[in-house]
């Protein structure tokens, strides 16, 4: 039988995401690819993958699902509440899902994106070196009820179940930010008072971008008008005509006339795309040089989401036998006592 | 289209995020930094480094993209400024080695603002046509959206301002005009440009063998054809093509 993810309900937008496709600058195409790139790479060390695997996106809300084949899946990402059948199941560690069980994925408790990887990682037929869904490109398609997702078969469904330990980023924070080609039309003053303000979540956020809301004036640079179109990069801080930020996301178009104050780096994009709506950002800026250290190539990001895994630490009470189990005298137990 | 005569053109080399460098030669649009660009694009594709991974144009500026875990940034911007040095003072563009011909519905449903962009143009919409189908075009730049084409450059009457209200959509097909240029669209779009015509043609057809159509460089010759025509060449009967031809010119 092939394994399938079978999806009984949707959420308003679960799309596949992996990492997008790279350097299509050329044609027009933005690379798209998960809003929460962290939150792939924490799904990757918890399957114990060495490869970014394609996972459902779910903005906001989850969905209910189904297997036909046993299946280990790992939930990482905005955290969300989470039952296999009647049964509450933790966030941020993988869980074995057997046919006839139904996994039921609600609302985010924090952050927007959540995410639902499964150990064989997800096996359809890719478009331009990817399956991720590109909305603004057309390419994929929103999920939706009866849908069913082709699975890679899971090598080793019975891989003990593992916990991981999550970048906090869902509160927002402080966001780092390097110069662009633009940064210099912003007057000293301007760009210093952009980097003294706090900004909160607009509502028009979606995968392209999301908006910063702030109680002063907008933000002026200098010879705006009549810019010609120029080349934009994922975590550019964009000023519309209005004056008002955008942080532009893995969907964001690939030129553009409105000038940008500079480019969030990819440490910190995972924060600004999963800042909730209470959240509040502000801004440093730092050199160029200091950006390029702190870049990390995707083998690097799994790496490091693997040193924040553990083997999960089980709740005695939920333990139905506990003379199956041989307890280690001194551990301190508890389930995910961070995430919720 | 021949620019003025220049030497080594004025530019800047600057960061674009961790894994971009920009060659920008210009901040406006502007005649020898688009033909700087174009040259500057074929120079750095010909020299075949491995270190760069992407090489795309814009109007005004070239982007390369490389590795940021393999090669540093400044074994980048000396490989710009190598190329820099060979670009010369000659500020022609390339002459296009392909010419599409692109049938265009004008006017009526086809373009609801034609008569008005005609008008700010100082034309009847006859003349604006004509125009259109005379006018020797190039793909100036791709971008926005996938496949996306800035056409241009149309004569200096069409130097229209953008709407200050948005259009809140226009139809895939759309072909839009403002500041001397034209606009393809290749999904429904806002835009702050005015519809004048409507093709069959998709810049971007996701299935298709040759996904993206244009490349930065193609010449364009407009065809005009009548509304029921294009009925005819809707992009679900032609994979997307629209009726427009491909002619290798070189």
């Amino acid at each position: 039988m092939t394994p399938t993810l079978q999806i009984l309900r949707a959420g308003p937008q679960m799309t596949v995401q992996d990492l997008g496709r790279p350097a299509l600058t050329a044609q027009g195409l933005a690379t798209g690819g998960a809003a929460d790139r962290t939150a792939l790479a924490e799904a990757a060390a918890l399957l114990n993958l060495t490869y970014f695997p394609a996972a459902i996106e779910m903005a906001g809300m989850g969905g209910e699902f189904a297997v036909t084949l046993p299946t280990r899946i790992a939930l990482t990402g905005a955290p969300m509440r989470a039952k296999v059948d009647a049964k509450e199941i933790g966030w941020n560690q993988t869980h074995l899902i057997l046919p006839g069980q139904r996994l039921s994925i609600g609302g985010a408790l924090s952050g927007v994106y959540g995410y639902l990887a499964t150990a064989g990682g997800i096996a359809t037929e890719p478009v331009l070196g990817s399956r991720s869904t590109h909305l603004v490109g057309n390419i994929g398609q929103i999920l939706a009820a009866g849908d069913g997702l082709i699975l890679g078969p899971d090598p080793t469904p019975n891989a003990p179940t593992v916990r991981i330990t999550p970048e906090p980023r869902f509160s927002g924070g402080a966001v780092r930010m390097m110069p662009g080609p633009q940064t210099g039309l912003f007057e000293k003053a301007e760009l210093a008072r952009f980097l003294a303000s706090e900004f909160a979540r607009g509502a028009a956020s979606n995968r392209q971008g999301v908006r910063l809301d702030h109680g002063g004036a907008p933000f002026q640079a200098g010879e705006a008008a009549g810019l010609a179109s120029d080349f934009i990069a994922v975590g550019d801080v964009q000023m519309t005509g209005d004056g008002v930020p955008h942080v532009l996301l893995s969907e964001c178009q690939t030129m553009g006339g409105y000038p940008r104050i500079g480019t969030v780096i990819g440490a910190d994009l995972s924060r600004i795309a999963q800042l909730s709506l209470g959240g509040r950002v502000r801004f440093t800026l730092i050199s160029v040089e200091e950006a390029d250290r702190l870049y990390r190539s995707p083998a690097q990001m799994i790496a490091e989401a693997k040193s924040r895994v553990a083997p999960l630490v089980r709740d005695p009470s939920e333990i139905s036998d506990l003379l199956g189990y041989q307890l280690i005298g001194g551990v301190v137990s508890g389930r995910d006592e961070e995430e919720y | 289209m021949t620019g003025p005569k220049a030497q080594t053109p004025a530019h800047e080399i600057l960061p674009l995020g961790q894994d971009c460098v920009l060659v920008r030669f210009a901040r406006k649009p502007d005649l020898s930094a688009l033909s700087a660009a174009q040259r500057f694009r074929a120079v750095i594709a010909g020299q075949q480094h491995s270190e760069i991974t992407e090489v795309a144009p814009s109007l005004a500026s070239v982007l390369l993209r490389f590795d940021p875990g393999a090669t540093p940034r400044a074994r980048i911007e000396m490989i710009a400024q190598r190329a820099l040095a060979e670009l010369g003072p000659d500020a022609d563009l390339p002459a296009p080695t392909r010419r599409w011909h692109l049938p265009v519905a004008f006017g009526a449903d086809a373009g609801p603002q034609l008569a008005e962009a005609a008008a700010l143009a100082g034309l009847t919409q006859e003349a604006a046509v004509r125009q259109m189908v005379e006018a020797d075009l190039l793909v100036l730049a791709i971008g926005f959206a996938p496949g996306q084409p800035y056409i241009g450059l149309l004569p200096d009457n069409w130097n229209l301002p953008r709407l200050s209200q948005l259009t809140p959509k226009v139809p895939a097909g759309a072909l839009v005009v403002a500041v001397r240029q034209l606009v393809l669209f290749c999904n429904d779009s806002t835009t702050g440009w005015r519809q004048i015509g409507q093709t069959g043609f998709r810049p971007f057809w996701p299935h298709s063998s040759t996904p993206f159509r244009l490349e930065v460089g193609d010449a364009i010759r407009i065809e005009h054809v009548s509304q029921m025509d294009l009925a005819a060449l809707a992009p679900e009967r032609t994979e997307g093509l629209g009726g427009a031809r491909l002619e290798k010119t070189r």
